[in-house]
């Protein structure tokens, strides 16, 4: 097996009540991978996440205040281009991602088949409440219409990029808008793109976490103003 | 040219305030694209101020009735472009505290290594 790195980048706020069991169902050995480095980026949390993490012996990278998701993602891929990772997967902090996915995110880009792999929760059947079905059909129209790209989910977090696509992707916006804009640069630096099933967990508590409708005025001013300036 | 009180107060501001944008320029607090925006913005309104009629004639130009209505639109205009330059502004700061945090974040941990290392 040839020498490649793995980081699982994990953006977190306040997720101490979870992160735990998070962290402690990544496995210990993934096909094709030698070595599984974890990230976890506490989002200026209050409520101890830090602390869960390195006391399963994580990497923790602090944010100082509270940046919003496209924040600690621009942590996380930082963190990713200066250590010279071969693949990077970034997975929700709130328990809805199922770590037995990794192996099937992973695999196109093992494979070298793409560059960009994206874990989507509705190619599937799922128990997704209405309001979160219906927050991912319109940013998904959103996406196509800023960034002319198709995809079945724009939302995930639950993403995997190679070498290639770790250098390439530029991130600009701080918060859930980031979730688009990724889109943007696999469109921009040309990067090709794979969507594979994943298994969304929706508990009472992933429920409350995420996207919500509130945000939706918000992430498209921010998606028109970065079009507009 | 007979200027009211009104038109005196108004002309004096708008100078000041144009004195400010040449100031701001030298001090390099605002750039060239910066200095022709205020400039032209403060320079016009002196000369309307001036010149009230040349506002009806603006008006009768753009197809609005009265100089003052062609006034308040374009104030309107400009406020809403302000109010965006703010805008993106504001999120320019955001997005340099942004990286500031990010930047903090890595430097803490490259002086924690390498007794924390994570890997599995």
């Amino acid at each position: 097996m040839e020498n490649v790195n793995l980081l699982i980048g994990i953006p977190a706020y306040n997720e101490a009540k979870i992160l735990g069991r998070v962290l402690k169902s990544l496995p210990r050995k993934i096909p094709g991978i030698a070595n599984i480095n974890v990230l976890v980026v506490d989002d200026g949390s209050t409520d101890g996440t830090a602390k869960v993490a390195e006391s399963a012996g994580i990497i923790v990278a602090r944010h100082l205040v509270n940046r919003g998701l496209g924040g600690a993602l621009k942590t996380v891929f930082a963190y990713a281009r200066k250590n010279n990772f071969d693949f990077l997967v970034t997975m929700d902090a709130d328990g809805q991602h199922d770590s037995q996915d990794l192996t099937r995110i992973l695999t196109p880009l093992i494979n070298k088949r793409n560059d960009v792999v994206i874990g989507s929760r509705w190619l599937k059947p799922n128990s997704a409440p209405f309001s979160r079905r219906f927050m991912n059909k319109l940013a998904n129209y959103v996406t196509l219409i800023f960034f002319g790209i198709s995809t079945t989910d724009s939302q995930s977090g639950f993403r995997a990029f190679n070498k290639k696509s770790i250098a390439a992707v530029n991130l600009q916006t701080d918060g859930m808008e980031v979730s688009s804009e990724i889109f943007r640069e696999i469109i921009s630096h040309k990067l090709s793109v794979r969507e594979v099933p994943i298994k969304a967990i929706y508990t009472d508590y992933s429920k409350k976490k995420g996207q919500s409708l509130a945000n939706a005025p918000n992430v498209l001013i921010q998606l028109l103003l970065r079009l507009l300036r | 040219m007979n200027l009211t009180i009104t038109q005196i107060f108004l002309f004096l501001f708008l100078l000041f305030a144009l004195s400010r944008v040449i100031l701001r320029f030298k001090s390099g607090e605002v750039s060239s694209r910066g200095l022709i925006f205020w400039g032209l913005l403060f320079s016009s309104a002196i000369v309307v101020v001036i010149v009230p009629e040349l506002s009806g004639k603006i008006a009768t130009v753009l197809g609005i009735g009265r100089g003052a209505d062609a006034v308040i639109y374009t104030s309107i205009v400009l406020l809403f472009y302000l109010v965006f330059r703010l805008y993106v502004y504001i999120q320019d700061i955001r997005y340099e505290i942004s990286d500031l945090v990010k930047k903090l974040a890595l430097k803490d941990i490259d002086e924690k290594k390498p007794s924390k290392s994570a890997r599995h």
